[in-house]
């Protein structure tokens, strides 16, 4: 098989290549055992290559050919600039440049940005996220389930061909129409960051994680041979995105068992023809525009690498200093959205750097957004796109700019101080009540409310409003809650206090549980499920009833099953997450639907128009700006001094500080024996000393032991003594000396040596540049010193 | 520049913590504390001297509450070490420390904050972290209830005060940096725990201990309260980070003692508790109503458990219930093991414990009650002991010290009689047990820490006299660090740490990264004359890692540190020709 793939590969590289056909060459590589022949591939395939820099070929692995495939502009030249900086690893960094690349700019907030910040020599990865708004082409495991019986029946005329086992026979002509039976029937391949997979690894020195949902793709990275990253994220991110992965892995093992077995590593969807016959909508969902996006997919990760990936993870607290290496400091802070979510700061020596993640103003249940701490900073990444989405009025702008300018409290101490805009405030809390009116409407209506919703916060808020409206409407309604990881999730929630709003912390302080949940369990107002099939469900759950359970993408979870049940029931409710896929799309399996559908838009962010008040704020020296956002907001010059626009795929580069800075202890400092030189209107002292980093601060320790301990005084002048005068002075001093002369010897740079034996004896070397005093004892060697300082001064 | 450190409290003594601190200029105050062995004007720390005029507003800027209060080491304490950065401005540090060789419940630490804050009237912000928030207002209570209600006396503050003061307080995590001000910031670490019984391995954890680490400018500083540096079967140590620190203040109670085991205590209080309970009697244990009370729960409880026992246990402290749930939303600060297993199994549903009722005064039966307050200084406690002391098969077992004056403190001399007033006598028939007490920090925490920090200084405070000094000449002469022990408005100033900045040239800096070893070859002479005094052999050939370095002072005092050849090239054509 190898060997067909070496022709072949001959065959294409020599002319274009079909990027696809390479990225589906290279997941069947990828999968074979024989490592060093896929090297060896590799290399032929880059081999022609030319412009590649010499290194890159040694370099070069799957993720390498695979920037082959994308290659053809831009990608060339990122992946030459990859690998020509790494070639050491530099222990301090040098660069005078930051070069920062957007990976993938996100879409929402359950996939959030991806960048790659290279700042000194050291590459921060920031996020690792998965998008699964990508499952949206696969079928759902209850509709592959009716599906399929009609496959078998189309199989009995159909060609035996064993490789379209899981693949319904109507799909074999095109469809422009996307219906239920044009899905994937086949276990779900995961769609992670494509252009991460450009990135050796083994070169990425630091991972950030700014949310739960950032860390999804993580398993992903940590699995690969030659990852060494040290990952941070907050207590709370990482134990929330443990959770949400361990929620994913259980939920996709419904699918696996459904499926069974593969009998290929590479599945038979992937196939050119097949992906051919996937309705245009959902390739484009599944594969991308040009459909290059192929290479990012995955088969998912398992449990076991789910809890390698955490323990790999360094929990941090908000503003707790981490240092990396000595060199970078790290210090995550509030970003206002979700429950742990940050922003970074990062301080090297070369000036700190703020990554401003997706964060928000109004967060009743989190802590609030610490923009205070991001002032100042010589670089921010600003990389909130949340804003984009919203269809806010941005013409008000320039007024609502200026009165928030002033609106925006500057204190002094780090917690307080917060902005709050009631108006915000209120709408949120209007679109929960209205869905619990929703809500309510659809229960005295005799139908079940369905609530696939994942962002933590809202889902405590949606539940609190839920059940406080059952209450007052006097109802006995069964709320369930059905996840694997529910009991864990509503558990863990209620031990967060640090983490959470002034508003729920104030509970804390007055004794009472963080969340109502706590009550609403011990009164037995809400179930708590693990799965679908647990008998308690189907035995005591009554209709009407409301349910809370995953997947939001509606491919994966109890949801499926909750709404093949339901989907035909007029009075039922959905309240569905808007803002990723359509959700015409998101509901194809279950056509026709009859159910009612709300579909709300949670879009925790900034919003357009506090941009710029905000980044007034933060006056960073320089900022990095998404191009996107370019049309919509205009910067100043005045007020930014330097403003770069960032695109996906593209590598900017930001200068740093020019020099180093070190800090010398100024008692020592203050003794120094200084030599002063007039013309120059200079100072010069001659110290020994070691330099360390700390902190990612230079410090200058100096040696006050070593100075005269082996018979070597260093001082420093620039004048050659001469050899008359000094003598003279030596005898002034009454010591006797004699002279050798030595030949000019260009090694030693010796020019003479002077001995002295009375009264005691040593050597002086006096050398181009240099005058070595050699005796036993420091007394002397100080006493000689005097002497020959004094002929130095003198004139 | 000096570090000045003032001590209003708890110097070459036990209680009143209280500790100024002036760091480039910006004062600090650790503990704010209140001294309970007197009633007189020196139960408080004599704030006039951190401002004659009254004005602490602008002569503090925070106040940080670090420690909560450690009963008899037997139970809770919240305790941290603080460590302050600070520039250019003036902190006040309070340390909640309540004392447990005084007695169970103590303000020494925490007892004055309220009277500073809203009596004496200061208005900056104070700092603690989140277990001490949350329960701070009760201990405080308990204690203004004590004060008032039991010993008459007129009150000091009151419940408002209580509320208002706890408005200024800012919560702080652990390992979080907080930035107090442009200059100032300050940071908590956790600082171990102590262990007396085993399960209360738990429980200590719980609200463990922290250190405060404050800097200003490039001065920082350690103040701690009480630690353990020795880790044990369950638990870590204290967890610092190595910092290079120019003073730490550290606490000396038992700056001369090593702790022994705790075990044997464990079983003499449960076989006591058991064999009382066997014969059919009663066990009273008077308790306050936090922390030492749920440590004895999750021990009794697990007794219980294991010995199968079915003797109902009460609880009527009412601060109990309360105090249950900030344990339950607060074990992010008990051990990973218990965090862990939190959803499963939690330590503070007792199973064995139930709420307190009247009629169980009255219940033929044996039992066990805890009831509150401790010390069976009034109400509950007292009223039980009233009626259960004539009886043989009762026992009264005291967790923890007992002030002079109260019933408890008689109880410990086993009076056949004690009266309460001229009309009450009670008969005391019952058995009594009392708790040993658990030492603090010992000599070889205090010690191992110092090691650890290496701090430029050290300041002893809390502890008795002789064995601050037998401590201080310990430090001293084994590690070489300057130490101190001041005693009460004594001030002690320590040198602290400027750094000048200069500006690296990028050749230097190459240099320095590269190690630059020169090959020096001796001659015969240099050899001769070195073996005159060296006697070890030189070898001819030596290596040598040129670390000379110049700094270079300009006419508008900028300090430039550049590489040896560079040295040259900027001296241009002064350079000797040859």
């Amino acid at each position: 098989m190898l060997h067909s793939l070496f022709s072949i590969l001959e065959l294409h590289s020599a002319s274009t290549l079909s990027s696809s056909f390479i990225t589906l060459l290279m997941m069947m590589i990828h999968r074979t055992p024989l490592l060093s022949s896929f090297e060896k591939i590799t290399l032929l395939c880059l081999h022609h290559r030319s412009e590649l820099h010499s290194q890159a070929k040694k370099e070069c692995n799957f993720s390498s050919l695979l920037s082959l495939s994308q290659a053809r502009g831009d990608f060339a030249v990122n992946f030459c600039s990859l690998f020509a900086s790494h070639s050491h690893k530099p222990l301090f960094p040098f660069s005078e440049t930051m070069e920062f690349t957007c990976l993938s700019k996100g879409r929402g907030s359950h996939f959030p940005p991806c960048h790659i910040l290279n700042l000194g020599g050291i590459k921060i990865l920031l996020d690792c996220p998965l998008d699964l708004s990508a499952l949206t082409p696969f079928s759902p495991v209850t509709t592959a389930f009716y599906a399929l019986p009609s496959l078998e029946e189309d199989k009995v005329d159909a060609n035996n061909d064993v490789g379209s086992m899981a693949v319904p026979a109507k799909r074999q002509k095109i469809e422009n129409q996307p219906d239920n039976k044009t899905l994937i029937f086949a276990e779900p391949w995961y769609k992670t960051v494509m252009n991460l997979h450009l990135w050796n690894p083994s070169f990425i020195d630091v991972v950030l994680i700014s949310s739960p949902m950032g860390i999804l793709g993580l398993p992903f990275l940590t699995q690969m041979k030659g990852f060494s990253a040290k990952i941070y994220a907050t207590e709370v991110s990482a134990r929330l995105g443990e959770l949400v992965m361990r929620d994913l892995v259980s939920m996709h093992k419904e699918l696996k068992q459904f499926y069974g077995p593969t009998e290929t590593d590479f599945p038979v969807w992937l196939r050119q023809e097949e992906v051919e016959k996937i309705p245009s909508v959902l390739r484009e969902i599944i594969l991308g525009k040009d459909g290059t996006e192929l290479g990012g997919l995955r088969p998912l990760y398992s449990e076991a690498d789910v809890n390698d990936c955490v323990l790999k993870i360094q929990k941090l607290k908000y503003a707790e200093e981490v240092c990396y290496n000595g060199i970078l400091v790290i210090k995550a802070f509030s970003s206002g959205v979700e429950m742990g979510s940050c922003n970074w700061i990062l301080d090297s020596p070369k000036g700190d750097v703020g990554y401003l993640s997706n964060s928000s103003f109004i967060s009743s249940q989190v802590a609030a957004f610490d923009y205070q701490s991001l002032q100042g900073t010589d670089t921010l990444i600003y990389s909130d796109f949340s804003s984009l989405n919203s269809t806010e009025d941005v013409k008000d702008e320039e007024n609502e700019s200026v009165q928030l300018a002033d609106k925006l409290p500057m204190s002094s101490h780090g917690l307080v101080g917060l902005y709050h805009n009631a108006k915000e405030d209120s709408e949120e809390m209007e679109k929960l009540a209205f869905i619990c009116s929703c809500a309510i409407e659809s229960i005295k209506g005799g139908g079940s409310v369905f609530i696939p919703i994942n962002q933590f916060g809202i889902f405590l808020q949606l539940l609190e409003e839920v059940s406080k409206a059952i209450d007052a409407s006097a109802m006995k309604v069964p709320i369930y809650i059905i996840s694997s990881v529910a009991e864990d999730l509503l558990a863990y929630l209620n031990i967060v206090p640090e983490w959470l709003s002034r508003q729920r912390q104030e509970r804390l302080f007055d004794g009472e549980p963080l969340f109502d949940h706590v009550k609403l369990l011990d009164d037995k107002k809400i179930h708590v499920l693990p799965n679908i099939h647990s008998e308690k469900f189907w035995m005591h759950s009554r209709e009407p009833c409301i349910v809370f359970c995953s997947h939001w993408s509606l491919r994966l979870g109890p949801v499926v099953h909750l709404l093949q049940r339901w989907h035909k029931d007029p009075k039922s409710l959905l309240i569905l997450e808007g803002g990723v896929n359509p959700p015409q799309l998101a509901l194809l399996p279950f056509k026709p639907m009859a159910m009612k559908v709300l579909q709300c838009h949670f879009q925790p962010g900034i919003g357009l128009r506090r941009v710029r008040s905000l980044l007034e704020t933060l006056q960073p020296k320089t900022l990095l700006f998404p191009e996107e956002f370019r049309p919509h907001i205009s910067f100043p010059s005045e007020k930014f001094r330097s403003v770069l626009y960032y695109s996906e795929g593209k590598t900017s580069k930001v200068s740093c500080k020019d020099g180093f800075e070190l800090k010398i202890p100024a008692t020592p400092a203050s003794n120094f024996y200084w030599n002063a030189f007039k013309e120059q209107e200079i100072n010069l002292a001659r110290v020994n000393g070691e330099l360390i980093i700390e902190n990612a601060r230079y410090h200058l320790l100096l040696d006050n032991t070593e100075k005269n301990s082996n018979g070597r005084t260093n001082s420093v002048s620039f004048r050659k003594p001469e050899l008359e005068k000094l003598l003279a002075t030596f005898s002034n001093f009454g010591i006797n000396a004699s002279v050798e002369h030595q030949k000019m010897n260009s090694e030693s740079q010796i020019q003479c040596l002077i001995h002295t034996a009375d009264p005691y004896k040593a050597v002086i070397e006096i050398g181009t540049s240099s005058v070595v005093i050699t005796t036993a004892g420091e007394n002397v060697a100080s006493h000689l010193y005097k002497a020959l300082d004094s002929v130095l001064k003198g004139n | 520049m000096a570090i000045e450190t003032l001590v209003l409290g708890a110097g070459q003594e036990v209680g009143k913590s209280c500790v100024v601190v002036n760091i480039n200029g910006k004062r600090i105050m650790f503990d704010c504390g209140m001294h309970m062995g007197v009633s007189d004007h020196r139960r408080y720390p004599n704030f006039s001297l951190i401002s004659p005029t009254g004005d602490f507003d602008t002569a503090l800027s925070c106040i940080i509450i670090t420690h909560l209060y450690c009963i008899n080491t037997l139970f809770l304490r919240f305790h941290y070490f603080l460590i302050i950065k600070i520039s250019h401005s003036l902190i006040l540090y309070s340390y909640i420390f309540f004392f447990g060789i005084i007695c169970d419940s103590h303000l020494d630490h925490l007892g004055a904050l309220v009277y500073f804050t809203e009596v004496c009237g200061f208005h900056g912000p104070i700092y603690m972290t989140y277990p001490t928030k949350a329960l701070a207002p009760l201990m405080l209570e308990d204690y203004r209830k004590v004060l008032v209600e039991r010993r008459g006396e007129e009150e000091q503050f009151n419940s408002d005060h209580i509320a208002e003061c706890m408005k200024k307080v800012i919560a702080v995590d652990l390992r979080q940096t907080i930035q107090v001000d442009k200059d100032l910031q300050i940071r908590a670490y956790y600082a171990g725990h102590f262990t007396l019984f085993e399960y209360l391995t738990l429980i200590l954890k719980v609200l463990g201990a922290a250190m405060f680490h404050a800097k200003v400018g490039d001065s920082e500083m350690v103040y701690t309260g009480d630690y353990n540096m020795t880790p044990d079967r369950h638990l870590g140590a204290a967890q610092i980070d190595r910092l290079r620190l120019d003073l730490l203040i550290t606490e000396s109670t038992y700056g001369t003692t090593i702790r022994d085991s705790k075990y044997a205590r464990e079983r003499e209080f449960l076989d006591a508790v058991h064999k009382c309970v066997s014969a059919g009697g009663k066990v009273l244990i008077p308790t306050f109503g936090l922390g030492r009370a749920q440590e004895l729960c999750i021990l009794m409880d697990d007794y219980w458990e294991r010995m199968n026992l079915k003797v109902p246990i009460y609880f009527s402290a009412g601060l109990t219930k309360q105090a249950n749930v900030y344990y339950k939303m607060l074990i992010n600060w008990t051990s990973q093991k218990i965090k862990d297993s939190y959803p499963t199994n939690n330590a503070f549903d007792f199973k064995n414990v139930c709420k307190y009722e009247r009629s169980v005064l009255d219940t033929p039966g044996p039992c066990v009650l805890f009831a509150s307050p401790g010390m069976i200084s009034g109400g509950l406690s007292l009223e039980v002991f009233k009626r259960w002391a004539p009886f043989e098969n009762t026992l009264v077992a005291l967790p923890g010290y007992c002030l002079p004056g109260t019933v408890g403190h008689v109880l410990m001399s086993k009076p056949p009689k004690i009266e309460l007033d001229p009309n009450t006598k009670i008969d005391v028939r019952c058995q009594v047990h009392q708790l040993a007490f658990s030492p603090h920090t010992d000599s070889k925490g205090i010690m191992d820490l110092i090691k650890f920090l290496s701090p430029k200084h050290v300041i002893l405070v809390h502890g008795e006299k002789p064995k601050m000094v037998s401590l201080k000449e310990k430090i001293h002469s084994e590690m070489g660090i300057p130490c101190y022990h001041p005693a009460n408005n004594e001030t002690v100033s320590v040198p602290s740490t400027v750094y000048v900045k200069a500006q690296a040239s990028d050749a230097f800096m190459e240099r320095c990264l590269k190690p630059n070893f020169k090959l020096h070859k001796c001659s015969s002479q240099e050899l001769s004359i070195k073996t005159l005094t060296d006697k070890n052999i030189v070898p001819e050939l030596q290596v040598i890692n040129e670390k000379a370095v110049f700094i270079v002072e300009d006419k508008s005092k900028k300090l430039k540190v550049v590489h040896n050849d560079e040295v040259l090239v900027m001296l241009g054509e002064k350079k000797t020709e040859d």
